[in-house]
C-alpha cells in the first residue's frame, strides 16, 4: 500500500509542476510579444536614422571623427555582455556566456586585454564565480528595456573608448532569428566602422545642413551607438522570452509523459495490490472448506 | 491656403506624431528655424528645445530632447531620442524630474562627476516644464 500512496503523491507534484511551467509559458509569451512590439516601434526611428547617417556620411574624411578612426595598435578591447536576468530558459544564457568565453580567449590568446562588462545577472553571476574582473556590471536591468538603459549601456562603452583605456568595443548579444533559433553574435560597435555608416541610401538625397555636416556627424555618431546597443537589447530580450517559451513548452511536454508514466505505475501497482487481496480471501476460503 | 507639410515625429519608442501642419518651428543648435512647404532638403541638429507648429489657428507645442530635423520639401521628420506633446506632459511628474535634477546638479559640481550629464538632465527638465506650462494656458 506504502508504494500506492508514494505514486499517488508523485503524481501530485508534478502535476503542480506542470502547472507552473504552463504558467511560465504564458508569461514568456505574453513578454515576447510585448518586446516584439517595442520592436516593430521602434523600427522607424533605427531606420530613418541609418538613412540621415548614411546620406551624410558620403563625402566626409572618414578619418575626421574620434569615432570612426581606426586604431593603429590595439592592446585593450571592451568586451559588453548581454544576458538574461533570469534562468529557466534552456541554455539561452550559457550560449551567450559560452560564445564570451571564447571571444575573451581569442582576445587573450591575441595579446590583448579584455575589459569585461556585464549586462544582465546571468552572465554576471557566471564569470564572478569565475573570478574574472568586471570592468562595469549591471544586473538586473533586463526586466524593461527601454532606450534610457541602452544609452546608459552605449555610454559606458563610449567612455571607455574616448578616454583611451579601450581600442575597440565589442558587443555580445543574442540575435533573434525566429522562435526556435538565436544565436550568440559579436559585433564592433567602435570604432564604427565606415560600411556599417554607408548604409546604401537609394536616394542619395543633398542637403543643406546647420550647423556644418562635420558637426552633425558629431553629434549623430553617439547617438547611433545607442540605437545598436538598444536593437542589441531588444534582439536578446526577445531572444530570451523566446527561449524561456521553448524551455517552459518542453518541460510541460516532459510533465505529461511523466504522469502518464506514473499513473500507469499507479494503476499496475493497485491491480498487483488487489490480486494480492483477492488471493488472500480465496486461499482463507479453500483452508476453511478444507478445515 | 499654401500647402501643408507633413511633421512626423519619431522616437525610439513610437512614433509620437505625424500631422498635416502650415508651419513648423523647432530649435536648432545654432537656433530656431521655421519650416514651410517647399523647403530645401535641410539636415539640422536640434538642441533641447521646443517645437511648435501651426496647423490653421492652433499651435501646439512639444518637448524635444536633441535630436535631429530632417527636411524634405513635403516632410519634416524629427527624430529625437525622447520627445513630448505639450498636452501629454505630466507636471507633476516633470517638477519631480526637475527637483532631481536639480540635486543631481548639485551634487555633479561638488564632485565635479559627470557635470554635463546632470546639466543636460535639468535643461530637459526645465523645458519640458516650460513647455508644458505653454499648453496649460491654452487648454485650460
Amino acid at each position: 500500500m506504502a508504494a500506492l500512496r508514494d505514486i499517488q503523491n508523485k503524481i501530485a507534484a508534478v502535476k503542480k509542476t506542470r502547472q507552473i511551467t504552463r504558467a511560465m509559458n504564458m508569461v514568456a509569451a505574453a513578454r515576447l510579444r510585448q518586446v516584439q512590439e517595442r520592436t516593430e516601434r521602434f523600427r522607424p526611428y533605427a531606420a530613418k536614422f541609418s538613412e540621415v547617417l548614411g546620406s551624410l556620411s558620403e563625402g566626409i574624411d572618414q578619418e575626421a571623427h574620434p569615432l570612426l578612426a581606426q586604431p593603429e595598435q590595439v592592446s585593450r578591447v571592451a568586451l559588453i555582455l548581454i544576458t538574461a536576468d533570469r534562468g529557466l530558459c534552456g541554455s539561452f544564457n550559457m550560449n551567450l556566456i559560452l560564445q564570451a568565453q571564447k571571444f575573451m580567449t581569442q582576445q587573450k590568446s591575441e595579446g590583448r586585454e579584455v575589459a569585461f562588462y556585464a549586462v544582465g545577472r546571468k552572465g554576471m553571476e557566471f564569470f564572478a564565480r569565475r573570478k574574472v574582473e568586471f570592468a562595469q556590471k549591471l544586473p538586473g536591468v533586463m526586466n524593461v528595456v527601454d532606450f534610457d538603459l541602452a544609452t546608459q549601456v552605449a555610454r559606458l562603452g563610449l567612455n571607455a573608448f574616448l578616454s583611451g583605456e579601450v581600442q575597440e568595443v565589442y558587443l555580445l548579444y543574442s540575435r533573434f532569428r525566429s522562435i526556435v533559433s538565436q544565436i550568440p553574435t559579436v559585433e564592433k560597435l567602435l570604432p564604427i566602422s565606415p560600411e556599417a555608416t554607408g548604409d546604401e541610401d537609394e536616394s542619395s538625397q543633398e542637403y543643406l545642413t546647420e550647423p556644418s555636416a562635420e558637426e552633425i556627424l558629431v553629434d549623430l555618431l553617439p547617438r547611433y551607438l545607442n540605437v545598436r546597443v538598444y536593437s542589441g537589447l531588444l534582439e536578446t530580450s526577445t531572444s530570451e522570452n523566446a527561449a524561456r517559451m521553448a524551455a517552459m513548452d518542453n518541460a510541460t511536454k516532459n510533465c505529461k509523459d511523466l504522469i502518464q508514466n506514473l499513473t500507469l505505475a499507479f494503476n499496475k501497482a493497485r491491480q498487483a495490490a488487489i490480486t494480492t487481496e483477492l488471493m488472500d480471501i480465496v486461499g482463507g476460503a479453500e483452508a476453511l472448506k478444507a478445515g | 491656403m499654401a500647402n501643408k507639410i507633413l511633421l512626423e515625429v519619431v522616437t525610439p519608442d513610437k512614433l509620437l506624431l505625424s500631422k498635416e501642419v502650415d508651419v513648423v518651428v523647432a530649435t536648432g543648435v545654432d537656433g530656431e528655424f521655421g519650416v514651410l512647404h517647399g523647403h530645401v532638403p535641410f539636415l539640422a541638429s536640434l538642441a533641447i528645445g521646443e517645437m511648435r507648429f501651426k496647423d490653421g489657428n492652433d499651435t501646439d507645442y512639444a518637448a524635444i530632447a536633441g535630436g535631429f530635423a530632417e527636411v524634405t520639401g513635403e516632410k519634416v521628420t524629427i527624430l529625437a531620442e525622447a520627445a513630448e506633446l505639450a498636452r501629454e506632459i505630466d507636471i507633476d511628474r516633470a517638477q519631480r524630474a526637475r527637483e532631481r535634477a536639480q540635486q543631481r546638479v548639485e551634487k555633479a559640481r561638488a564632485e565635479e562627476l559627470d557635470y554635463a550629464r546632470a546639466e543636460a538632465a535639468m535643461q530637459r527638465a526645465m523645458m519640458r516644464l516650460k513647455v508644458a506650462g505653454r499648453s496649460g494656458g491654452m487648454a485650460a
